[in-house]
C-alpha cells in the first residue's frame, strides 16, 4: 500500500506545482479582455452557428470496436503473467480466444466498419 | 510511517524535478534538432548555443495574457491542461532509475514505486492521456477544437490497443508486470552488456510499440489533431499563456515517458557498463537511452510529411493491430518451443 | 493502520456524491464527467482492497474506454452537449420504486452472503468474513485461475465479444441506411 501512497503523494505534488505556476503567471501577466479579444476563433471572421458541427458517426463505431480490444487486451496481462508456468496449455486457450475475436476483426474488416470514407 | 513519507516526498521532488528540467530540454533539443535537419541552426541567441532558450520561452509565457474567449465553459476550459498534464507525468512514478542503493544507510528503491502491476498501470494512465485532449476540444466552444479534440481522441484509441498488444510479448517473456523485474531480467555480466535486451527478442514489438507510442502522443508523422495547416492547432487553439504551456509541456512530458518506458521494455532501462561499480550511473545510461528514443523522435519528425486521417485509421486498424496479435501468437510460440 | 479508514471514506464520499452528479446535473457532459469521476474513486477502493489487478482493469476499460464511448455519443450527438437537460420525466415514480427494490435486493443480499457462505471444504467465505492472506501477486493467481478452473467462461467471453462486435457493427451500418 506504501507504494501507492507515493503514486498519490506525487499526483497531489503534480497538481501542486500546476497550480502554483498558474497562480504565478495570474500575478505576473497583465489582464486585459474586451469583446473582441474574446471572440472564438475563426479564420479572422466572426464565428458562424455554434460549434456543434455534424460528426461522421464512424468516430462512435471505432470506439466500439476499441472498447471490445480494450476488454481483450486486459485479459491478455494475466495470461501473460502465467505464461511461463502454464506453456503449450495456456498459448492453445489464448489462440482459440484471439481466434474467435480475429473473426470478429475479419467480420468488421470485410463489412467495410473498418473504412473510413 | 513518516520516514516512508519523507523517502517518497524526497523521490517524488527528484523526479518531478527531472521530468520538467528533461521536458524544457527536449523543446530545445527538438528545435535544435529539427533546425539542423532543415539545415538552419536553431535557437542561438539566448545563452551559448542557445542553451538558455526553454527559460526564455518559460518566462515569456509567464508573462502572457491568459485570453478566455466568452463562449468557453469555464470549469471544464480550466481542468483540461490539468487533466493533460496530470497523467503524463504519472507515468514517471514507476520507472525504475538505478539500481537499488543504501543511501546514508537507508536501502532506497531507485523507483518512486515499485508496483507489482507496474506495466498494467502504464497503460492505463496512457489510456487516460485521451481526456485532456476531450476537455480541451469540448470546452473551447470552437469548432476547431471540437473537431481536433474528436480526431485525436479517435486516433488515440485506435493505436491504444496495438499499443498494449505490442507490450504483451516481452510480458510473455519476462512473466512479470512490475518495471523493476523486468528491468533485472535484462541484466548481463558479460563484455555485450547489452545481449539480453528484449529488442533482440522483440524486435516487431519494439517497432510496433515505437510506431504505436508515436501515435499515442500525437507526434508527426500521426499528428493529426493538431494539424496546424487545416485545424489551427486543434483541441488548444482556444488556449494561451500557462494553459497552453501545460499542454506543450503535457507533451514532451507524454513523449520523454513513453521514451522512458520504452528504453525499459526493449533496452534494458538504466541497464548497462559498470551499474554494479559506479551508484547512481544508471541514471545516466536511462537518461541516455531516452535521450536516443527522443532522438528518434524528432528525427521522424524532421523526414515525414503527415498522413491523411483515413491512412491513419487504416493503418491503425488493418495493419498495426494484426500484426501486434501475430507478434503476441508467435512469441508465445517460441516461448513453449524453448527458443528464447 | 489508520490510514486506509481515512482513504476509505475520502473515497466512498466522492463515490456516491459523484453517483449523485451523474442524475442530477443538467448539462450531459457534465454528467458523463461526473460518471468518470465515480469510476475512478471505485478504482481507489478497489486498490485499498489490495485488488490491484481489478483496479487498472477498472481505470482501463470503465474510464478510458467506455466513458470515452458515451462522451464519443454525447459529442456526436448534436444539439445536445450544451443544452441543459431534464433529467426525469414521467416515469420518476416507477423508477422510484425499482430502484429502492434494488437497492434492498443488494443489501439483503449483502447482509445474508455476509452471514451465511463459508464453504465447508476451503474454508472460504465471502465478503469481508474471509480469512487468510492475499497471495504477494494476485496478477498471476488471476490469470492461473483464468487458465485452468475458470477456462470456459473464459472461452465464453470471446464469444460475447465477437457478439457485442457484430451486434455494434450490425447497428452503425442500419443507421447509416
Amino acid at each position: 500500500m506504501t507504494e501507492y501512497l507515493a503514486v498519490l503523494i506525487f499526483i497531489f505534488a503534480g497538481i501542486g506545482i500546476v497550480l502554483f505556476t498558474f497562480l504565478l503567471s495570474r500575478l505576473l501577466r497583465p489582464i486585459n479582455p474586451y469583446h473582441e479579444k474574446n471572440i472564438n476563433y475563426e479564420c479572422a471572421e466572426n464565428p458562424i452557428g455554434t460549434s456543434w458541427v455534424k460528426f461522421n458517426n464512424r468516430f462512435y463505431i471505432f470506439a466500439l470496436i476499441f472498447v471490445i480490444f480494450d476488454v481483450e487486451v486486459v485479459f491478455l496481462f494475466p495470461w501473460a503473467v502465467v505464461f511461463g508456468q502454464l506453456g503449450l496449455y495456456a498459448l492453445v486457450e489464448m489462440v482459440i480466444f484471439i481466434g474467435i475475436l480475429f473473426f470478429g476483426i475479419f467480420y468488421a474488416w470485410r463489412k467495410g466498419a473498418l473504412k473510413w470514407v | 510511517m513518516v520516514e516512508i513519507i519523507i523517502a517518497a516526498g524526497i523521490k517524488v521532488i527528484f523526479v518531478l524535478a527531472a521530468v520538467l528540467t528533461g521536458c524544457a530540454y527536449a523543446t530545445y533539443m527538438e528545435r535544435k534538432v529539427v533546425g539542423h535537419l532543415q539545415h538552419r541552426i536553431g535557437p542561438s541567441y539566448a545563452g551559448p548555443y542557445g542553451l538558455l532558450q526553454p527559460i526564455a520561452d518559460a518566462v515569456k509565457l509567464m508573462f502572457k495574457e491568459d485570453i478566455v474567449p466568452d463562449k468557453v465553459e469555464r470549469a471544464t476550459f480550466a481542468l483540461a491542461p490539468l487533466v493533460s498534464f496530470i497523467p503524463a507525468l504519472l507515468t514517471f512514478a514507476v520507472v525504475p532509475f538505478g539500481k537499488d542503493n543504501t543511501v546514508f544507510g537507508y536501502d532506497v528503491k531507485m523507483v518512486l514505486s515499485d508496483l507489482n502491476i507496474g506495466i498494467l498501470f502504464v497503460f492505463a494512465i496512457t489510456s487516460l492521456g485521451v481526456y485532456g485532449i476531450v476537455l480541451a476540444g469540448w470546452s473551447s466552444g470552437s469548432k476547431y477544437s471540437l473537431m481536433g479534440g474528436i480526431r485525436s481522441s479517435a486516433q488515440m484509441i485506435s493505436y491504444e490497443v496495438s499499443y498494449g498488444l505490442s507490450i504483451i510479448g516481452v510480458l510473455l517473456i519476462a512473466n512479470t508486470l512490475s518495471l523493476r523485474e523486468l528491468v533485472e531480467q535484462q541484466a548481463s555480466d558479460s563484455i555485450w552488456f547489452f545481449s539480453n535486451w528484449f529488442i533482440f527478442k522483440q524486435p516487431l514489438g519494439c517497432l510496433l510499440y515505437v510506431t504505436c507510442a508515436i501515435a499515442e502522443t500525437n507526434r508527426l508523422p500521426f499528428d493529426l489533431p493538431e494539424a496546424e495547416s487545416e485545424l489551427v492547432a486543434g483541441y488548444h487553439t482556444e488556449y494561451s499563456s500557462m494553459r497552453f504551456a501545460m499542454f506543450f509541456i503535457g507533451e514532451y512530458a507524454n513523449m520523454i515517458a513513453v521514451s522512458a518506458v520504452g528504453a525499459t521494455l526493449f533496452c534494458g532501462g538504466w541497464q548497462g557498463p559498470f551499474v554494479n561499480e559506479i551508484p547512481f550511473i544508471g541514471i545516466f545510461w536511462l537518461a541516455l537511452k531516452v535521450f536516443v528514443f527522443m532522438f528518434v523522435y524528432i528525427w521522424l519528425r524532421g523526414t515525414l510529411p503527415r498522413f491523411r486521417y483515413d491512412q491513419l485509421m487504416n493503418f491503425g486498424w488493418k495493419v498495426l493491430l494484426p500484426l501486434a496479435l501475430l507478434n503476441t501468437m508467435v512469441t508465445g510460440l517460441f516461448v513453449v518451443m524453448g527458443w528464447f | 493502520m489508520a490510514e486506509p479508514g481515512i482513504v476509505f471514506w475520502i473515497l466512498a464520499v466522492v463515490t456516491v456524491a459523484s453517483a449523485v452528479m451523474v442524475v442530477t446535473l443538467k448539462n450531459i457532459f457534465h454528467c458523463a464527467l461526473a460518471l468518470i469521476l465515480c469510476l475512478f474513486s471505485v478504482a481507489g477502493i478497489y486498490i485499498l482492497l489490495n485488488a490491484e489487478f481489478l483496479a487498472a482493469a477498472q481505470v482501463l476499460i470503465y474510464v478510458g474506454a467506455v466513458a470515452i464511448l458515451m462522451i464519443f455519443a454525447i459529442m456526436l450527438t448534436s444539439n445536445l452537449a450544451s443544452k441543459a437537460i431534464r433529467q426525469s420525466n414521467e416515469q420518476v415514480m416507477v423508477g422510484t420504486v425499482v430502484s429502492v427494490l434494488f437497492c434492498g435486493g443488494m443489501l439483503a443480499l449483502i447482509y445474508l452472503t455476509d452471514k451465511a457462505i463459508v464453504s465447508e471444504e476451503t474454508g472460504v467465505a465471502f465478503w469481508r468474513q474471509v480469512r487468510g492472506t492475499l497471495p504477494a501477486d494476485n496478477v498471476a493467481s488471476l490469470g492461473g485461475y483464468l487458465m485452468t478452473k475458470f477456462m470456459l467462461p473464459f472461452e465464453v467471453v470471446s464469444v460475447l465479444l465477437l457478439a457485442a462486435m457484430i451486434g455494434a457493427i450490425v447497428l452503425a451500418r442500419k443507421e447509416k441506411a
